[in-house]
């Protein structure tokens, strides 16, 4: 959490230094500066514990999500990061027997206070997911379905206009706009979801192995996309690919798991140090492709 | 870096209260919808168990053993409607049986598409045809064509024409659960046959059936559940309205639990009245439920195993 | 198959070889036998009572359809079976319908894994195996009871009475297929909903409904089908067997004395007077009509919609 004296200078500092500031932050584990404490955060996880009943599946958790910038999570299969990144959202509350502990910070608020509607969690705090799942409705439809349970009346056309370009769709749709969502390419519905998700005006968009079924050409158009977004949204991508990571996040987190299967985070830092100069054994075995 | 705050920060995440007590009305609501299956249960019970109970407290308890069950005269030979239901239910499960396997096995194994989409339908339309049809095809058409042709001295009404007719009746049921659960047995299964160079028939019988055992047990179960509690069939074309005696002739007329559960309802005295005779409906309804809730159980415990092993 | 080789030849004559086998042959036999069996029994019910019932048609016309029950086979007809068939039907999807769906909806979308919604659940597979009859006994004791105690008149016996005891009978089956159609729904479009902050109900009714529309709907039809070809549990609530007469004012029509098309064919099955065979017959199909056009309707719907995940 920062506090207000502190808040102005780091946004300056992170607004200059812009995507140069992960290099030149030190890359310090234990204690000193962290890095992706350095800017401000969008969410803070202080001491965040996932349960699916008696199973922990992501333990003990502390972790500042940067803002306006893309992290990416990786790890091993298994070993909790899609959970991680659903809890920040509130997705996991659709699971019955999912739980959390500690507490998850977003702009200062507790996201597991008793007060928090999970509804109101998820439209500040967007999802894309895995397949894109576009909605059986027209590309329109798919856009506004947010505005519209919002409240929003009338035309729509400026806003959906707004977010299919944002999506770096609009060129592809602009004339079927009345299609079916569904007759789209895979690469296409992706960032449909993505244009869908944008439209309820959100802070962050969390995406979970948003590229993992589309073809190289259709995951470059996604990265590309992503380091645009990081301009007014905060990114946080859940990624099996290590040279997607490597390519288009500011900051990586490398979870893996323990001999109970709960999952915890090994290191975290700037993308390039993680890569480069990884300081945990596992985490080097891990990017360098020996394990995992 | 994480600097507690001194001011609290504010609430932006509470959303919409209209929103909330909607949503929670909402959800009250259909919780009220799914209750009113439960009432209906209770209702069900309730009403069968109490009347059951007012007609063995009316009567003398040795009226239920007599030489056939004839409910105006005060015979309640319960043993007279058991044994009716299971001539008409073996009947009938000798013809539903085989052939509803069989059918499910050629649908899941043999049809190609095309031909299933044929077939299906033809069991779907039989499924959807009233009892109430066949138990007059029973009567003018199975019982003359075939019953009394082949046993001469056959009735004009009898339980072995009603059986057949209910054995038909409960086909498409047993075909379409058996085969739910030979579909359900995976792909690779039959792959791992064939790649051994198993046959057809052999994947079909060695190795299909045997993993979908359960489901074809648990569609028997369900088919003679069915078979027990079909009541117009019987009631038309078993004749014996007025009451009739012990018998194991199929070719007798005679009465099942609900037929004679027809019976009493459709007599010149229309039920009404609180008589025995009256009461006694709710007593064989009574046996009737628990006889095949028995069966549903059991047969549910059957299908459900297939889901937990597939 | 441009190019064969040899090999590809002789493998194939071997795979032929092998469908030829004697065992193999028998089997497929037995099994296309067994099929034919059923389609055989479906061809030869619906000729027999086609046939039977086609002097009647051709001597009465619409006539039939249009006259009252009467005990003079020659001028009796299908009117107020008819008539409360269709008034039946209505009244059945009327009451049914929503309670089922919304059911499902509760079980499927709402309802925790707890308890109370496992009750629930067995509670409603065990209904659906209930015999018919019995729930005229429920119907009688119950439905028609609480209308006689309301002062209606005819005893409490009207059609609401029966539609009431039909729509319990088919209620577990229309929340275990609307059920079904629900879980076919796929995860992710649910998961699409939540995540652009759709409350429960909007991700329902706005995705989840409409994407499991054509399943409930095939369900629920086959299930009214099942109400409409009913008999047994109307025995006990209420519908006339035997002839009446009615106003045929509005109020008479929901109050009054009724009768549906299966208890008009009950009723003249019974009779022993041989005219009354060929009068069954026309009934059955007028009432096979009715019902197999709902089987069709249901069955045409399911396979233009089926696989659309």
């Amino acid at each position: 959490m920062t506090t207000e004296t502190l808040a102005p200078a780091i946004d300056v500092g992170g607004a200059v230094a812009g995507a140069a500031a992960p290099a030149v932050a030190s890359h310090d584990g234990q204690g000193g500066s962290d890095p992706m404490a350095a800017i401000p955060s969008a969410v803070e996880l202080r001491g965040v514990s996932l349960y699916y009943g008696a199973f922990r599946a992501i333990k003990d958790v502390t972790l500042n999500v940067p803002r306006q910038r893309v992290t990416a999570f990786i790890g091993p299969s298994g070993c909790g990061k899609s959970t991680l990144l659903r809890s920040m959202n509130r997705m996991n509350d659709l699971i019955p027997i999912a739980r959390a502990e500690g507490s998850m910070l977003f702009h200062g608020e507790d996201l597991y206070a008793d007060y928090v509607d999970p509804v109101e969690v998820r439209r500040r705090i967007g999802m894309v997911f895995q397949k894109a799942n576009p909605f059986p409705k027209s590309i329109y439809d798919n856009v506004a379905f947010g505005p519209r349970i919002m409240g929003a009346k009338g035309n729509l056309d400026d806003q959906v206009e707004s977010c299919l370009r944002r999506a770096a769709l609009w060129d592809e749709v602009k004339d079927k706009l009345r299609q079916s969502g569904l007759a789209l390419s895979g690469g296409q519905q992706q960032r449909l979801c993505i244009a869908r998700a944008i439209a309820t005006e959100p802070d962050m968009i969390l995406m979970d192995e948003p590229c993992s079924a589309l073809d190289p050409r259709s995951t470059l158009q996604i990265e590309e996309l992503m380091a645009e977004l990081k301009e007014k949204y905060t990114i946080v991508i859940v990624t099996h690919n290590m040279q997607q990571a490597a390519r288009a996040s500011d900051f990586t987190v490398f979870l893996t798991m323990d001999q109970d299967r709960a999952g915890y985070v090994v290191e975290r830092g700037p993308t390039l140090e993680i890569f480069t100069n990884p300081k945990n054994q596992l985490t080097e075995d891990y990017v360098s492709g020996r394990f995992g | 870096m994480a600097t507690p705050t001194t001011s609290p920060a504010p609430r932006t995440l509470v959303g919409s209260r209209a929103r909330r007590r909607r949503e929670t009305a909402i959800g009250r609501f259909f919780l009220a919808c799914a209750l009113v299956s439960v009432a209906i249960t209770a209702f069900i019970i309730y009403t069968v168990l109490a009347q059951a109970i007012e007609f063995l407290l009316a009567i003398d308890l040795s009226q239920l053993v007599a030489p056939g069950w004839f409910p105006r005269r005060g015979m309640f030979d319960v043993a007279t409607l058991i044994i009716g239901t299971l001539i008409v239910t073996l009947i009938a499960m000798l013809i539903a049986a085989p052939v509803g396997v069989l059918s499910a096995i050629y649908l899941s194994e043999y049809a190609t598409p095309r031909v299933r989409g044929i077939v299906k339908p033809v069991l779907e339309v039989l499924a959807g045809i009233p009892s109430v049809v066949l138990g007059f095809f029973a009567l003018t058409f199975i019982n003359p064509a075939i019953i009394q042709s082949l046993v001469p001295g056959a009735k004009g009404f009898n339980l072995a024409s009603a059986a057949i007719a209910v054995g038909i009746l409960t086909i498409p049921l047993i075909a379409s659960i058996a085969e739910d659960a030979m579909r359900a047995v995976p792909h690779a299964l039959r792959e791992a046959s064939y790649g051994l160079g198993a046959r057809r028939v052999t994947t079909a019988t060695r190795v299909v059936l045997p993993a979908a055992v359960s489901g074809i047990v648990a569609a028997i179960i369900l088919g003679v559940s069915r078979a027990v509690g079909e009541t117009m069939v019987v009631a038309i074309a078993a004749g014996a309205s007025g009451g009739s005696l012990r018998s194991w002739n199929p070719f007798e007329s005679g009465q099942t639990m609900t037929a004679a559960m027809a019976a009493l309802a459709t007599g010149s005295d229309q039920v009404a009245g609180n008589n025995a005779a009256f009461q006694s409906l709710f007593f064989v309804g009574l046996v009737l439920f628990v006889f095949t809730l028995l069966l549903n159980v059991v047969g549910d415990s059957f299908v459900r195993r297939v889901r937990q092993a597939y | 198959m441009a190019s064969q080789s040899a090999t590809s030849i002789a493998v194939q004559r071997s795979l032929a070889r092998q469908r030829r086998d004697a065992t193999g042959l028998a089997f497929s036999i037995l099994l296309l036998l067994a099929m034919l069996l059923t389609l055989v029994i479906l061809v030869v019910l619906l000729v027999d009572q086609v046939t039977r019932a086609i002097p009647v048609f051709q001597e009465r016309g619409v006539d039939f359809l249009t006259s009252g029950l009467s005990s003079n086979p020659a001028n009796a007809g299908v009117f107020q079976g008819l008539v409360g068939s269709i008034v039946m039907g209505m009244l059945v999807a009327v009451l049914c319908f929503p309670l089922g769906i919304l059911t499902a909806v509760y079980l499927e979308e709402y309802a925790g894994d707890n308890l109370l919604t496992r009750f629930i659940d067995i509670n409603i597979r065990n209904l659906a195996g209930v015999p018919s009859i019995v729930y005229g006994l429920l119907g009688l004791t119950v439905f028609v009871a609480f209308f006689a105690a309301l002062g209606f008149p005819n005893n409490g016996r009207n059609i609401i009475a029966g539609a009431v005891t039909l729509t319990a009978l088919i209620l577990p089956i229309v929340i275990i297929t609307s059920s079904e159609a629900l879980r076919s729904v796929p995860k992710t479009l649910r998961e699409g909903g939540y995540g652009v902050g759709a409350s429960r109900w909007e991700v329902t009714r706005q995705l989840v409904l409409p994407a499991a529309r054509p399943g409930i709907l095939t369900g629920t039809i086959l299930a009214l089908a099942r109400a409409l070809g009913e008999t047994a549990p109307l025995l006990l609530a209420g519908a006339i067997l035997g002839t009446f007469s009615t106003s045929g004012s509005l109020q008479d029509l929901f109050t009054g004395p009724y009768t549906v098309l299966p208890m008009t064919v009950y009723d003249w099955a019974r009779k022993p007077q041989e005219e009354f065979r060929a009068l069954t017959s026309a009934a059955i199909v007028v009432l096979l009509v009715l019902t197999l056009s709902f089987n069709t309707l249901a069955i045409l719907l399911r396979n233009r919609y089926q696989k659309r995940w």
